[in-house]
């Protein structure tokens, strides 16, 4: 068990290098409900988070999710996010757990003016995800009264999970086809209990924040704290594709980014694969030809490639010509291969 | 969880077997699961002097890395070769495939082996793991 975020988390059950294998071979079961989940509703609440956040959200449809942030005025990263919209005039605003103070603040300040009610509702759910290619062939039997095949990827209806009442959305962070499961808390265990049960037989196991961490890594997803912060406008982190212009109206941030979309960026999410056992873990530098140019984010073994891999931000032209990059590991200089991101894709 | 009683332990979760004079190393079953997966050891060379309390040599695992320390004074004399291709052999089996290197110590009066005095005995090696919680 480790803290994380004022919560209690398991880093690990057994071997997160067996948890990993398991959610890439057949399914892994986490329970995520340290994750932020902030109510935003009423007439206007489409509009209200058009402004606060950079996607187009007014234009999302009902029963459907999107992966969106939200930005300072400077454009920099205070979190980025998944938001469904539950119905007409009901969205939910899934938060990282270390940033849903600030993101729930944020929300309630830009809604003002807008006929949209903002409430923290993080104490009123558990969510409880099940990923893998296995995924959705245990949950089947479980949810009898919706049609998993109907909905796809990013998307999530009200359904029940042995017998209680949740938000079943196809959305992960895996890299794998999956579920997150949004229930009443006091539904949490019985839910946990019946996907454990009835998903043994085909290779489910319980997977903790390690496994996760390297399954999100393999898929090339970024991670708050790691690849985002405020530091960082979604353009370094090659992610630019978030940030609406073209929606309605004004939203917090626009003119900084704006600006950063016609300079380009500064610096690039990029990926290396490690020469080496040894990890390039969050901090190293990353070295062209013996001359710093760039940071590691985030670094693991990667189970499913066998070799480390990593996240950088590099200086633009770091890569440019037969410049030969590495990674400076408490004093050595280990060789790293740039590597297009994701390290991993799934066989659709 | 496992702490052979007839070891030898520190405080920073090394165990020492005793055979003569040579100091077999490994680290702890206790210290194998707070890391995790071990995914590289970086083990001293064969001949190498070390030093107890020093660090030799690190471990490293999916989450992090530890320094290894010596937790006597010698010469090494062998290593663990086995653990290059095969780190996981100090999660699965960490007082016997899983052993890391091996001290050759000096003699104290008695020709037995020269130990430092602080070393732990299980009883009291496994009641700091306790009140480390």
């Amino acid at each position: 068990m480790t803290s994380f975020a004022g919560w209690q988390m398991p880093l690990r059950y057994a071997s997160e290098t067996a948890e990993h294998l398991a959610v890439r071979r057949a399914a892994g079961l986490f329970d995520l409900s340290h994750m932020g989940e902030i109510a935003v509703a009423g007439p206007e609440a489409g509009a209200a988070l058009d402004y606060a956040l950079v996607g187009n959200l007014s234009a999302l449809r009902p029963g459907r999710a999107r992966y969106t942030m939200i930005c300072a005025e400077d454009g920099g990263v205070l979190d980025d996010l998944v938001v469904y919209r539950l119905g007409d005039d009901e969205f939910l605003v899934i938060a990282n757990a270390s940033n849903t103070a600030v993101v729930f603040g944020a929300l309630r300040d830009r809604a003002a003016g807008h006929d949209a009610g903002v409430t923290d509702a993080t104490g009123d759910y558990a969510l409880i995800a099940i990923q893998g290619p296995e995924a959705a062939g245990i949950l089947a039997p479980l949810a009898a009264d919706l049609d998993l095949g109907a909905i796809r990827y990013y998307a999530g209806a009200f359904g029940e999970v042995a017998g209680r009442r949740a938000w079943v959305a196809r959305t992960g962070y895996t890299g794998e086809d999956g579920f997150e499961l949004f229930c009443r808390p006091e539904d949490a265990v019985p839910i946990w209990d019946a996907l454990a049960s009835g998903g043994a037989g085909a290779g489910l196991v319980p997977a903790g924040l390690a496994a996760r961490d390297t399954l999100r890594l393999e898929a090339g997803m970024p991670l708050y704290g790691n690849e985002l912060g405020p530091d960082v406008t979604p353009f370094e982190a090659g992610l630019g594709r978030v940030v609406k212009f073209d929606k309605p109206g004004e939203f917090v941030g626009r003119e900084a980014l704006a600006a950063r979309a016609s300079s380009g960026p500064a610096r690039r999410l990029a990926g290396l694969t490690i020469q080496s056992r040894r990890i390039a873990r969050h901090g190293y530098p990353v070295l062209a030809d013996g001359k710093a140019c760039g940071t590691v984010t985030s670094g693991a073994p990667s189970p499913t490639l066998g070799v480390p891999i990593a996240m950088a931000y590099l200086e633009p032209g770091a890569d440019a010509g037969d410049r030969v990059l590495s990674v400076g590991i408490r004093g050595n200089e280990v060789p790293a291969q740039l590597t297009d991101l994701p390290f991993y894709r799934r066989r659709q | 969880m496992s702490v052979p009683a007839d070891l030898r332990y520190t405080p920073e979760h090394e165990w020492v077997s005793v055979e003569g004079t040579t100091a077999s190393v490994g680290i702890t079953e206790y210290a194998a699961q707070q890391l995790g997966d071990v995914v590289y050891i970086s083990l001293p060379d064969t001949g190498a002097a070390v030093t107890a309390g020093e660090p030799c040599g690190e471990v490293e695992s999916v989450k992090s890395v530890s320094d290894l320390y010596s937790p006597v004074d010698g010469e090494v004399v062998e290593v663990n070769n086995e653990l290059e291709d095969d780190p996981s052999l100090v999660n699965a089996e960490p007082y016997t495939a899983g052993w890391m290197f091996r001290v050759r110590v000096a003699q104290d009066g008695n020709g037995d082996a020269a130990l430092p005095p602080d070393l732990l005995s299980a009883a009291e090696y496994e009641e700091l793991t306790k009140s480390a919680g």
